[in-house]
């Protein structure tokens, strides 16, 4: 075993490397390895995936080494003569479950022994496309005291679809299911067939709308890596700040939605306005409520200026007084804390066996923040400490959000008082030639949680294969389980509290 | 209590008076003008993410375009970018923006169904269905509910089913995956009922187009009552768009 990790090969977020330097191992040494390292508490799975390669497929294992700030990165190989099956990790790692049965749906691999071998999004190029969206396979109680309850695709309100089903005993939940898939468009697919780079930045907008500058922001660090460009510190904190506004508004607006859900009038609509003032400013820095336009591969069309910066501490400071008058009537009435407390627990065990990230994971204890555990962009010069909460309830997804805005505002207000923006940063790269035979790798802290984008090139440098990650990925499950033993009407407010994407993970 | 009252006076008033008159800031991507000069028009089509461009006369279909912005950056010249945020229309010709002839984008109070006008003008129900929607539209079509936009003001409302509602609109592309759902929940509408695509997804599939995964053949057999271009569309947009549809 000492010998394998050995030469083992480590890589640094936001990296290309070379294709040869990743080892390929046999399926058995692959599998003792990453569990061996997945059963450290230090690390985790960010990807893994295959891809097709020469005569069969290749499989590349991302682990996330949160101490060292590593990448650790193993694969495996399978020709095509070879039986389409594998033994499943899933039995030993639970968080391995959705990365198994994507390479499941994509390629008809059977991972032998996994416990939940389903589909995960219905893609167009599924192995099996006889397998239609309707055609779900749901777990299933035979029992005549037990009744179902069917959600979904389309919801009541303004919202994405998705199809939930209960099982209940009565008003109780006993198991819930979350099939996603409607919202699939094919965006990994087209990023490889549009070959404009303004095209494929346009294209990671899109992944998820809400999180429009954190997935674009992985994109473009993603190419900027494989086409080794560096960008001045002075874009890494523009963008740190884009990212940190979009977590603001985003975490501003799903308090306001909390409100709603428990009929707290003033919040639902006070939060909602103050969640206005953020999201225009950055319409007025990018001409994009939703920061569309804001990040580009090499530079910045719209650089952030002195005016930019004078503005900004004008818009915090207004938001700032006005969210802490209200947070602090809010949280502390008793017919919130009533509402949101002790509901839909999962704790910090459960949370880190499914593989949670980002808000999911931190506000069951468990610190997963790539802000802080594998810096990017501003965070490098300018480090960000987590916040982290105990109790995995409600009320603690609800704390948690007001507590990021106030460390995010921190964060903004420092790097204002240090930074001066005389010189506008450097105008955005049109074309990039790319490293050939190249595995990059991005990752990126929404507000959601960790973003992963990964690409691969060939030997003349164009992009063959590019996978995305959405912390939607994992953290549906914890929605699941928070639904455990809950009654059925408590569902809206649970929903709320993570409020996941359809969109990202449906690619 | 005093503590409320005092968060809500500290707050203000917070509702925009007049939607149809609201100055919004620059850099905001409103409705594109181009003008005479004459550049390279191949480079300026070709740079076009989503062929929104087409050449001689310079044209730009605002059904297609995306507002990147990238036109106006690189041939500043030529295109600029007006902060006009009405851009909803009935007409799809309305959609397309010539060089030369800068004109608002307008209803054509004619074309649309006498039904319309009568029976929807004080209350509008609609029900949202996202299609493929990346959750921008969604986001700016929630905002119009809120305290700043208040839609509701107007009559106008996003109902829980298709079978409270005067009409469908939707978001997003139209996926494969979709597409049996969108047919099922306009067919659950009551007549008179009205159809309306939001956002550059759904009305051309924007960045999407071609893509393997949508499946926008039900629009081949539906007639569209409005556009409501942008991604996503500004709610003042799509607030406005409403507003001239049902002739208010
Ligand atoms: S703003 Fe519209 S027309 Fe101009 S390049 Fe972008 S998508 Fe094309």
């Amino acid at each position: 075993m000492n010998e394998k990790f050995e030469n083992i090969c480590r890589v640094k977020n936001n990296s290309a490397t070379d294709l040869n330097l990743i080892p390929v191992y046999t399926y058995s040494e692959f599998s003792d390895l990453a569990l061996n390292l997945l059963t450290k508490k230090e690390n985790h799975c960010v990807n893994y995936f295959a891809s097709p390669y020469k005569n069969g497929l290749r499989f590349i294992a991302s682990i996330a080494d949160d101490t060292a700030g590593d990448i650790i990165l193993l694969s495996h190989f399978l020709a095509s003569s070879e039986p389409k099956q594998l033994n499943s990790l899933t039995p030993k790692i639970t968080a391995l479950h959705i990365f198994e049965r994507e390479i499941f749906e994509n390629y008809g691999i059977a991972f032998k022994d996994h416990p939940w071998l389903k589909p995960v999004r219905f893609p167009h190029d599924r192995f099996d496309r006889n397998l239609k969206v309707n055609d779900y396979p749901f777990y299933k109680i035979n029992s005549h005291e037990l009744h179902e309850v069917g959600v979904g695709p389309v919801h009541a309100g303004i919202i994405e679809p998705g199809h939930f089903r209960f099982i209940c005993n009565g008003e109780n939940v006993l198991h819930l299911e979350i099939q996603l898939g409607w919202q699939h468009r094919g965006v990994e697919a087209l990023i490889l067939e549009k070959k404009q780079l303004l095209q494929r930045v346009i294209l990671s907008e899109s992944i998820a709308g809400d999180t429009a500058v954190g997935h674009s922001l992985a994109f473009a660090q993603l190419i900027e890596s494989l086409g080794d460009i560096k960008i001045s510190g002075q874009l890494m904190v523009e963008r740190a700040i884009a990212l940190e506004l979009e977590r603001i508004a985003i975490h501003v607006g799903d308090i306001a939605a909390l409100c709603t859900d428990i009929s707290y009038g003033l919040g639902a609509n006070i939060f909602a306005i103050l969640r206005t003032g953020i999201i225009n400013y950055t319409q007025s820095w990018c001409g994009n409520r939703l920061g569309k336009g804001m990040i580009r591969p090499g530079g910045i069309n719209l650089p952030f200026t002195n005016e930019h910066k004078k503005r900004l501490l004008e818009v915090l400071t207004k938001f700032e007084f006005q969210f802490v008058e209200l947070a602090h009537r809010t949280y502390k009435l008793s017919s919130v804390q009533n509402r949101f407390d002790d509901i839909g627990t999962v704790n910090e065990d459960l949370i880190r066996s499914i593989g949670a990230v980002g808000m999911a994971a931190r506000m069951a204890n468990l610190n997963r923040d790539i802000r802080s555990s594998h810096p990017f962009a501003g965070y490098i010069q300018f480090p960000i400490e987590p916040v982290i909460l105990p109790k995995g309830d409600v009320f603690s997804r609800f704390l948690l959000r007001r507590k990021e805005i106030k460390r995010s505002i921190a964060w903004i207000r420092n790097i204002l008082a240090n930074a001066n923006f005389d010189t506008p940063s450097e105008k955005p790269v049109n074309e990039i030639v790319l490293k050939p035979d190249s595995f990059a790798i991005s990752l990126t802290e929404g507000w959601r949680g960790e973003i992963c984008h990964c690409a691969l090139t060939d030997d003349t440098g164009n992009m063959i294969f590019y996978k995305i990650k959405d912390p939607s990925m994992h953290n549906w499950k914890a929605l699941e389980l928070s639904l455990r033993n809950l009654e059925i009407s408590d569902f809206p407010i649970n929903n709320k509290s993570y409020n996941l994407s359809y969109c990202g993970y449906d690619l | 209590m005093l503590d409320e009252i005092k968060i809500i006076i500290h707050n203000g008033k917070q509702f925009i008076t007049d939607p149809k008159n609201v100055q919004l800031p620059e850099p905001f991507r409103g409705r594109p003008e181009i003008s005479t000069v004459k550049v390279d028009e191949n480079k300026l089509v070709e740079l076009c993410p989503v062929s929104a461009i087409s050449a001689n006369p310079v044209r730009i279909d605002l059904g297609k375009c995306t507002f990147c912005g990238e036109c106006a950056f690189r041939f500043p010249e030529k295109i600029t970018f007006t902060t006009d945020y009405k851009l909803s229309t009935n007409i799809p010709e309305h959609l397309i923006v010539k060089e030369g002839e800068n004109i608002p984008v307008e209803i054509d109070r004619e074309a649309i169904r006498p039904e319309i006008k009568n029976i929807f003008k004080n209350s509008f129900k609609l029900r949202q269905v996202s299609a493929g929607g990346d959750n921008s539209a969604e986001f700016e079509l929630n905002a119009c509910g809120n305290a700043n936009f208040d839609i509701g003001r107007y009559g106008i409302e996003f109902v829980a089913s298709p079978r409270h509602a005067d009409g469908i609109l939707v978001t997003g592309p139209i996926t494969e995956n979709m597409a049996e759902a969108v047919e099922i929940a306009w067919k659950a509408v009551p007549e008179p009922k009205v159809f309306i695509l939001c956002g550059t997804d759904a009305i051309s599939g924007g960045i999407f187009a071609g893509s393997k995964a949508i499946n926008r053949e039900f629009l081949n057999r539906i007639k569209v009552d409005l556009y409501i271009p942008g991604n996503p569309p500004h709610p003042l947009n799509i607030e406005n768009g409403l507003l001239d549809l049902i002739g208010r």
